[in-house]
């Protein structure tokens, strides 16, 4: 592998549950428990899980838009994990986001060009002309009319409006741009457009993408690498084609096989897990899959698995730690 | 369509409008289809399509105003459900004809027991005591597989996950044994293996009741798993409709096949991924500004003159497959 542009290592981030009068600590809530991985330059980690487990924070931590409670953060090779706000700020340039909701992540009562021109501006990179210019030209790269720029934001449909989300981000030329289910908001006939876009803007660019998604069937077609996430914890994580065709730990199979296939033809739903995902305040002992898990073993209710392997990882006891291939 | 006794639902030529300040819309326009005893028809379209507002119209729930239905017929087991007035509606509803909602935290009252829930559904409907109504919601709550049902009716709703509300949802809307199911996006709040058991536990209880299932969604995996009939919505008409297997064979309408293609598949064992989605171009049009001819012609990469001049009519391609296409015959041959 070249030089990798993200490294985080053992992130964890814990939010206290405050209770009563006096507002003590009655509990801690397991958000990142553990997480580690890599992102290299102009590669695509996909991350996926189930609400709850930990997946957006895991984002926002990478961003240093929530403090993560321990752990380290490297951009390109720097640790900014403990950088001051004011030593951060060079850095937010290499580093953007794209949200999920398009409709809540644009100030109303900007134009669109003023949304997309003011990074650029904050860093003080172009004013005037230039700035318009180049404004202009973020418009167009992601297939909006640069006429479009003196319209607000109620004007455009969600998928245009995700577009500015997208100009926004690119506009400071980031090396990385996490996105928080970018597509999940939008319609079906939408949400494959801005997927391309987002193929072709990285082809263009080549920039790395870490892209957050709860959809195994998107997260598949635009990532290089995909992590599985579970309560808090990364269970797998391997190249795309491997993960998908040769699922090693039991809940990323569980997963799969929840997806419905989109053709009448092909094997009816099997659920393979009952029950819910349990509470990431007091999350199980052991492996956190245990409770939902088909091959749960006693060792799995009190040893803690860690992710073993080179290229596809899998925290998982069975079969002397590699999980169960099917 | 086969035998007419076996219909649980008759819809003809519904058409529902909605005046607002931007101009009336049409939000179904003559929208006509049947659903049989034990049948799941499943109605798929993108946001503002008409699908939701149809489910609404077959409940009679439309707000008004802004909403009105004012024209067609929905016929329930043989009665028209629009020529009732709203007390005699009132005995059907949640009766012979009910609704689950995508977000089971609102459609559930916060402050009321799970249980006491399903019994008032149930008392309202039958002439029960409160004992034998107590039974039932239980037998309900374990029919939808809850664990400890009885512990589990005496339960606030915000003390259930996601999943245990939506069981008891369709708890509650089964606990009358309706001859019309409605299920509006039952899943799309869910995550997927909640989605995978709630879907089963939906299929299992219609073929267990013979209840008809009308299921409203915008995902083409949940349809191809779940449904026997499709109808597809655009801009609140129905432009195709076939069996499931018809449908993803062979889709007759553009809109159907764009739409296929530009969902992306879970990669498997010996399938090449595509590199590239197919995109439908543009934007769903605005209601308000329909234009003339065809809805979707600006959008079609088949469209010709005749598409944007004059609405195709629904033709029958044999076997009850229709489409509402002037090339439908050439849409085969477009990959």
């Amino acid at each position: 592998m070249s030089k990798m542009l993200l490294e985080v290592t053992d992130l964890r981030k814990h939010y206290p549950v405050r209770a009563g009068v006096l507002r003590r600590q009655v509990g801690t809530v397991h958000s990142v428990d553990g997480v580690s991985f890599s992102l290299g330059a102009g590669e695509t980690l996909g991350l996926v899980g189930e609400s709850g487990c930990g997946k957006s924070t895991v984002a926002r931590s990478v961003l240093r838009l929530v403090e993560p409670t321990s752990g380290q953060i490297r951009l390109d090779g720097e640790d900014i994990t403990h950088l001051s706000k004011t030593a951060l700020r060079p850095h937010r340039r290499s580093m953007q986001i794209v949200f999920q909701d398009p409709f809540a992540s644009l100030n109303p009562r900007m134009t669109a060009g003023d949304i997309v021109g003011e990074p650029i501006a904050v860093h003080g990179l172009a004013t005037g002309q230039a700035l318009e210019a180049r404004v202009a030209q973020l418009f167009e790269q992601v297939g909006l009319r640069p006429d479009q720029m003196r319209n607000f934001p109620h004007q455009f449909s969600g998928g245009q409006r995700q577009r500015i989300c997208i100009a926004r981000a690119l506009a400071l030329e980031p090396r990385l741009i996490v996105c928080d289910e970018p597509v999940s908001a939008l319609d079906v006939s939408i949400q494959a457009q801005v997927i391309n876009l987002l193929i072709d803007l990285q082809k263009q660019h080549g920039f790395s993408y870490l892209f957050i998604a709860h959809d195994l069937a998107v997260v598949a077609h635009i990532s290089h690498r995909v992590a599985v996430m579970y309560l808090g914890r990364i269970v797998e994580i391997a190249g795309k084609d491997e993960l998908f065709r040769n699922p090693r730990h039991p809940y990323t199979q569980a997963l799969l096989a929840s997806v419905p296939i989109a053709n009448p033809l092909a094997k009816k739903l099997a659920p393979l897990v009952d029950g819910d995902v349990p509470s990431p305040v007091n999350p199980p002992r052991g492996c956190a899959f245990h409770t939902r898990c088909r091959f749960a073993m006693e060792r799995c209710r009190t040893e803690r698995p860690v992710l073993k392997g080179n290229e596809h990882q899998v925290a998982c006891l069975l079969n002397e730690g590699t999980g169960r291939g099917q | 369509m086969a035998d007419r006794s076996d219909l649980v639902l008759d819809v003809k030529n519904l058409k529902t409008v909605f005046f607002t300040n931007s101009g009336l819309f049409k939000a179904v326009d003559d929208l006509s289809f049947t659903v049989k005893r034990g049948e799941t028809l499943a109605i798929v379209g993108e946001s503002g399509c008409g699908k939701s507002v149809t489910a609404l119209s077959l409940m009679r729930l439309v707000p008004d105003p802004p909403g009105r239905i004012v024209d067609g017929s929905v016929l329930l087991e043989g009665t028209d459900l629009l020529a009732l007035n709203e007390t005699e509606m009132r005995k059907i509803r949640g009766n012979r004809i009910s609704m689950i909602f995508q977000e089971p935290m609102t459609s559930l009252n916060p402050v009321i027991r799970i249980g006491d829930q399903i019994i008032e559904a149930v008392r309202l409907h039958r002439n029960l005591s409160s004992r034998e109504a107590k039974d039932i919601a239980v037998e309900m709550l374990r029919l939808v597989r809850i664990p400890e049902p009885a512990r589990r009716a005496k339960e606030y709703p915000h003390q259930l996950s996601g999943g245990m509300r939506q069981r008891a949802m369709i708890a509650m809307a089964l606990a009358c044994r309706p001859a019309l199911l409605i299920a509006d996006e039952p899943t799309t709040a869910l995550d997927v293996t909640i989605q995978a058991q709630i879907l089963a536990l939906i299929l299992d209880l219609q073929k267990e009741l013979g209840t008809g299932l009308v299921l409203i969604t915008h995902d083409l995996g949940v349809v191809a798993q779940a449904a026997q009939r499709v109808i597809v919505m655009y801009a609140g008409r129905k432009v195709e409709e076939a069996g499931v297997e018809a449908l993803f064979a062979a889709p007759r309408h553009p809109y159907t096949r764009g739409l296929m293609a530009s969902i992306p598949a879970v990669p498997a064992p010996g399938v090449a991924a595509p590199a590239r989605l197919n995109e439908i171009p543009g934007t769903v049009p605005s209601l308000v500004r329909l234009p003339k001819g065809c809805a979707f012609a600006p959008r079609c990469p088949l469209a010709v003159k005749r598409c944007e001049a004059e609405y195709p009519p629904l033709t029958d391609w044999g076997g009850g497959h229709l489409a509402a296409c002037w090339r439908a015959a050439d849409v085969a041959e477009v990959a």
